[in-house]
């Protein structure tokens, strides 16, 4: 028995990572091979898919695009949350309980749902198919994510913290920069992860709300189709590359997110 | 001076403080006594200008100063919870009051270094209040409430969340940190033997009312109602219903004693303190009671006993070791020359005796 203990954490693992080395072992391969036989590991290395990736615009502006829009929706999403925070941590004020929850309903609804009335509302004040579009398209989604998220974080700092620097001259906007938003950087940077990785993976209104001039990585994804059939080796070189935004922020941020679980609002 | 003339602070449908009448005299030290929930902490908010209060005005030095924010008041606070700004040093956070009034660094440097002097954190300067012990935290909390020369310090039960010997040594700073300063401290705390080894001027406060204020020693040995005598009593004090007939002051059919000639007859609420309460007679005019042993808490120089005697529960407190057992039938001594007298509306009579 307990030489076997780490038999399962290993199948775990493998389970875990299997989908993962096949997509980053295919983006190696040529199309021709993935498709002709079963292999392990590359057995042509090539590095053509990644080649393609990077010198042709209609691919790599698709990344430009993608992180261009999660930045301002990231961005714009904590900077309306947090006095949003601030206030439902801080303030009781009429039905503040119930526009609380409401916020989180919005997040109930599929995406699709919202998607006909930003695409009609969006070309008619002419902002479609630009990085605003879906960065604000996504805010939908974010904002009360991140007001949920940061309220959690306020109301664990006392509000003695808040009266202590009135009291020692503060007035709310210097407290709030220089006190109360350093104190829940663990907070920020956790609602910060999460817009990211919601605005990132998202791709329905990405799609929808865009056609050339802000189009999404995974929009393009889609359209890998050519003559000679599907490039199963180029799809998989921008999965890979898709994954590694995602991997970067979460390095950063992992020593939050655990305090965030701890604080129960993750 | 501060003055608080007929504050009432309302929150919703609940009333927070009842008309406070309260004069703070410049250097003075003034401890407000009371319960958790007494009203204490709302107190010191509207003092500072935390809160604004529903009705009535605060005045300071002459001026009214009911609805100026608390930025514009030269106020400083420390509170229960040891509060300081997490992201900053002990220096900064020390700093921080005085860098909002833009002085030179060099007298920010001077200053912060004499009262982490004063506040025996010198070493600890660099560290962030994550770093420190409880007691280094608020002694930087306090360092901060001082380095500016704020016109009213409140602290608001600094001590409570300390263990035992850390209160004890700030306990014995503290008089000694403020008796140099001008200002007026204000001083919540629950203990009335906090209150006492301070002295100053104590408020003692009943469910938002401010039931008694003075000097402390006063307050104690006079108080003006028997509300006031509760707070100020730990353990509470025992309250008895008698009936003053002749001159005699009758408990029951079995105790009474000699009354004192200016009581007028009738019936009054009669207080006796747990330290006049005692297991042996030590006074010719104590009275014997007989009770009950509920539970006998000995610790290595006091003794609680707590004892049921005509269907009232009486708390003696004595020095020394006093083996009792619970559900024992006993004999206790209450020095009733030492008792307060209170009218039925609770007002305390005016005695030559009583007190203490």
């Amino acid at each position: 028995m307990k030489r076997a203990s780490w038999l399962i954490p290993t199948i775990y693992i493998i389970f875990l990572m299997l989908p993962i080395y096949w997509l980053v072992s295919m983006s190696f391969k040529t199309t021709n091979e993935i498709l002709g036989s079963f292999t392990l590991w590359p057995q042509n290395f090539t590095l053509d898919n990644y080649r393609v990736i990077f010198t042709d615009p209609s691919w790599y502006m698709g990344y430009v695009n993608s992180i261009i829009y999660v930045c301002i929706n990231t961005v714009l999403s904590v900077s309306v949350a947090l006095p949003a925070a601030y206030a439902f941590s801080r303030y009781r004020f009429l039905g503040d309980k119930h526009l609380f929850f409401w916020l989180l309903t919005n997040r109930m609804a599929p995406a699709a749902v919202f998607a006909l009335p930003f695409f009609q509302l969006y070309s008619a004040i002419g902002i479609f198919d630009t990085h605003l579009a879906v960065a604000l398209a996504h805010t939908l989604f974010n904002i009360p994510l991140a007001v949920w998220i940061l309220e959690g974080f306020m109301s664990g700092v006392p509000k003695q913290l808040d009266e202590t620097a009135y009291v020692d001259g503060y007035s709310f906007p210097a407290f709030f920069i220089k006190i109360f938003i350093p104190t829940i950087a663990a907070g920020i940077g956790v609602a910060a992860f999460f817009c990211f990785m919601f605005s990132w993976v998202e791709l329905l209104l990405a799609k929808t709300l865009t056609a050339v001039a802000a189009k999404p990585i995974a929009a393009t994804m889609t359209k890998t189709a050519s003559s000679s059939g599907y490039e199963l080796g180029l799809l998989a070189a921008a999965g890979t590359l898709t994954i590694i935004p995602g991997a970067i922020v979460i390095y950063f941020v992992r020593n939050y997110i655990a305090k965030g679980f701890a604080l129960g609002r993750v | 001076m501060l003055e608080l003339k007929q504050v009432v602070k309302k929150v919703g449908a609940e009333t927070h403080i009842y008309s406070a009448n309260l004069t703070l005299e410049p250097g003075s030290f003034n401890i407000l006594l009371g319960t958790t929930l007494a009203g204490k902490t709302t107190l010191m908010q509207l003092m500072a200008g935390l809160e604004k209060p529903t009705s009535g005005e605060i005045w300071f030095n002459g001026e009214n100063v009911t609805g100026m924010a608390v930025q514009k008041r030269n106020v400083s606070m420390v509170y229960q919870q040891f509060i300081n700004y997490p992201n900053m040093t002990v220096f900064e956070n020390i700093a921080s009051p005085l860098r909002v009034s833009r002085i030179s660094e060099d007298l920010v440097k001077k200053r912060v270094g004499d009262m982490a002097e004063l506040m025996k954190i010198s070493a600890m300067l660099d560290r962030h209040p994550s770093e420190l012990s409880g007691g280094q935290q608020q002694r930087t909390a306090m360092a901060r409430a001082m380095v500016k020369d704020s016109d009213l310090i409140l602290l608001d039960e600094p001590l409570a969340n300390l263990d035992f010997k850390l209160r004890e040594e700030l306990r014995d700073e503290l008089p000694r940190i403020f008796n140099e300063r001008n200002c007026i401290v204000g001083y919540a705390t629950t203990e009335p033997t906090e209150a006492l080894l301070f002295g100053g001027r104590t408020a003692a406060l009943h469910e938002g009312h401010v039931v008694d204020f003075g000097p402390t020693g006063e307050i104690y040995r006079h108080p003006s109602s028997l509300l006031s005598a509760q707070v100020f009593s730990e353990p509470p004090i025992n309250t008895a219903q008698v009936t003053k007939s002749g001159d005699r002051i009758i408990l029951n059919e079995k105790v009474s004693w000699k009354a004192d000639k200016a009581l007028p007859d009738g019936k009054y609420t009669i207080g006796i303190r747990a330290h006049h309460v005692l297991p042996k007679k030590e006074n010719k005019d104590a009275v014997a009671i007989d009770g009950t042993v509920q539970v006998a808490e000995l610790s290595g120089s006091e003794s609680m006993i707590h004892f049921d005697a005509y269907g009232e529960s009486w708390v003696s407190l004595s020095h020394g070791v006093h083996p009792f057992e619970s559900g024992q039938e006993a004999t206790l001594y209450a020095d009733v020359s030492r008792s307060f007298y209170f009218d039925q509306s609770g007002k305390m009579m005016n005695l030559k005796a009583g007190g203490a």
